[in-house]
């Protein structure tokens, strides 16, 4: 750091240099830079499963809107680390993402992005188009590349409600960033190959939001069912997916009462058929 | 002694004299708290030019002045307190901890560089009830000064004020929390400002994750007229007169100590 006499008339504070730039990321990578996520030197040593790693996160297109589920479970190789973890996230008003991979890089990001959304807004008055949006959060994932390749991966999804379009939108990524704009549902993370088949048969165009959190509950049973790593709703516990509506009335996460409502409609129809509702044939 | 020589005190007064001319010249801008929040008004013609601003999710910013001096200023409390919740957490950002920071940095200006900053500034933070609220003032040299209830700054502020103290009282409604500034912001006399003419913003506590909120178009509209109602309906059935205003407390600055602060009293 150079002396106050640099910086703009007579400002103190490096608080006051401006980097020019409305990122918050930006102004951190010049500020004090260990503070981003994944700036470490290449490891010793890939370390994949010693760390916790975050599971499944669905999301699909509703009228007005969109919805994203997570299942509260992570695992460090065949270890349980925690059962009720939060991986949706609220990131401002109107968006919300949902993590996959290393936990601990992801739950940073998300904090990270949600600040850098936000720090933007204040400075210019105005909020990011969801498109520049989701761009950011691309290069946020690319700069992790070589974290992930040392085992710390993190794909995120995020969901954001459009004004242009009055509707949702889902954007997903790689571990190389992205992003690749999903229409009607997609999922991600270890479970996401079995919710992705359920949702396929489930989705129905233009649902409300209440079926669509009803579709994507039945889509992370179905997941959980099939996949170690997803934890199913802990009826012993009262641990439900985290489950957030985005509409034009902003980012709801629903109560821990309203989840639980849609996942007893869930587990009492599977105690009759427990492969869950069946598509028509034709 | 040297030709053209002057004394410090001498230059500290000009400075003052010279800062204190150039926040008179615009519109005042006040900042009263009501009954869920704090309430910031201004007259500000321009839509892109903004007075008020939201620093963080409890806290923010009203300023008066040199707007390319006070802009720098609330950049850079964005940054201190977007920097300080990332890397804390965000309960640990505090209007106290920002109004310091603008204190350092006000009194450094004021000290060191040949021109002042011409601006004065309101830093606030609402807090779970109205006893936990802060409304720091600060001025051109660094002066922080803690107030309680309301305060106008910029333009004719004395007046200003005792216009506001006439009409406030604690735990206003919001619609007769902003008519009061709206009493308080119009010369006695004149022309009330139109709802476009108006930035007006709250820091509302009972709203979830960020506090601060701009209230334009047909909500604003909406306060407006069911505030200037309510004045009608009170002033023709006179009840209970208005509770004095709170002191201000303009004899005691919180920091930095007096000292360099040689233009507040003459």
């Amino acid at each position: 750091m150079g002396s106050h006499r640099d910086l703009p008339a007579g400002m103190v504070n490096h608080i006051f240099t401006d980097t020019g730039s409305s990122s918050f990321t930006e102004f951190v990578r010049s500020h004090s830079p260990d503070l981003l996520p994944g700036r470490n030197d290449v490891l010793a040593t890939p370390v994949g499963d010693q760390i916790p790693h975050a599971t499944t996160i669905v999301t699909a297109i509703c009228a007005g809107g969109v919805v994203m589920a997570g299942d509260r479970r992570a695992t460090s190789g065949n270890i349980i680390s925690q059962r009720d973890m939060e991986k949706v996230f609220r990131t401002d008003d109107y968006s919300g993402m949902g993590i996959a991979g290393a936990a601990s890089t992801g739950i940073e990001m998300a904090r990270l992005y949600r600040v850098e959304l936000e720090h933007y807004e204040k400075r210019e008055g105005r909020t990011l188009s969801v498109a520049g949006k989701a761009n950011r959060l691309a290069t946020m994932i690319r700069g992790n590349l070589p974290m992930a390749m040392q085992g710390l991966v993190v794909v995120p999804l995020f969901a954001a409600y459009d004004p242009d379009l009055d509707g949702g939108r889902i954007f997903s990524y790689d571990v190389g960033g992205g992003p690749y704009e999903q229409h009607q549902h997609h999922a991600i993370g270890s479970g996401s190959i079995f919710a992705r088949g359920a949702l396929k048969k489930l989705y129905r165009e233009g649902a409300s939001p209440d079926d669509t959190v009803l579709m994507l509950v039945q889509a992370l049973y179905d997941a959980a069912d099939d996949d170690s790593a997803t934890g199913g709703p802990d009826l012993a516990r009262r641990i439900w997916p985290v489950v957030a509506v985005i509409t034009a009335d902003g980012y709801r996460r629903l109560s821990d009462e309203e989840v639980a409502g849609f996942v007893q409609t869930v587990v009492d129809s599977r105690m009759t058929s427990p492969d869950g509702p069946t598509a028509p044939l034709r | 002694m040297p030709f053209g020589y002057v004394s410090p005190e001498q230059q500290m007064r000009d400075k003052a004299d010279y800062a204190r001319k150039g926040i008179a010249r615009g519109r005042s801008v006040v900042v009263l708290q009501y009954v869920d929040g704090i309430l910031f008004v201004a007259p500000n013609p321009s839509r892109a030019l903004h007075k008020i601003s939201e620093i963080y999710d409890k806290i923010g910013f009203a300023a008066v002045g040199r707007y390319n001096e006070f802009e720098a200023l609330r950049l850079g409390g964005i940054r201190y307190a977007d920097i300080n919740g990332y890397t804390y957490d965000r309960d640990d950002v505090t209007a106290r901890g920002l109004a310091n920071l603008y204190a350092q940095n006000l009194g450094q200006i004021f000290t060191e560089s040949m021109k002042p900053f011409e601006v004065e500034l309101v830093v606030a933070e609402v807090g779970d009830s109205s006893d936990e609220d802060h409304i720091y003032r600060l001025t051109f040299d660094g002066s922080v000064f803690d107030e309680s209830g309301l305060v106008a700054m910029g333009g004719q502020a004395e007046a200003v004020a005792n216009r506001l103290k006439e009409r406030y009282r604690d735990g206003l409604p919001l619609a007769e929390a902003l008519e009061a500034a709206l009493f308080a912001l119009t010369e006695p006399g004149g022309e009330r400002f139109p709802a476009n003419q108006l930035e007006v913003a709250v820091l509302d506590r009972n709203r979830p994750h960020r506090r601060f909120l701009r209230l334009n178009g047909p909500r604003l509209e909406r306060l407006l007229s069911a505030g200037s109602a309510e004045a009608e309906a009170s002033a023709e059935t006179p009840a209970v007169p208005p509770a004095p205003a709170p002191e201000k407390s303009d004899t005691a600055p919180t920091a930095p100590e007096g000292d360099i602060d040689t233009g507040s009293d003459s």
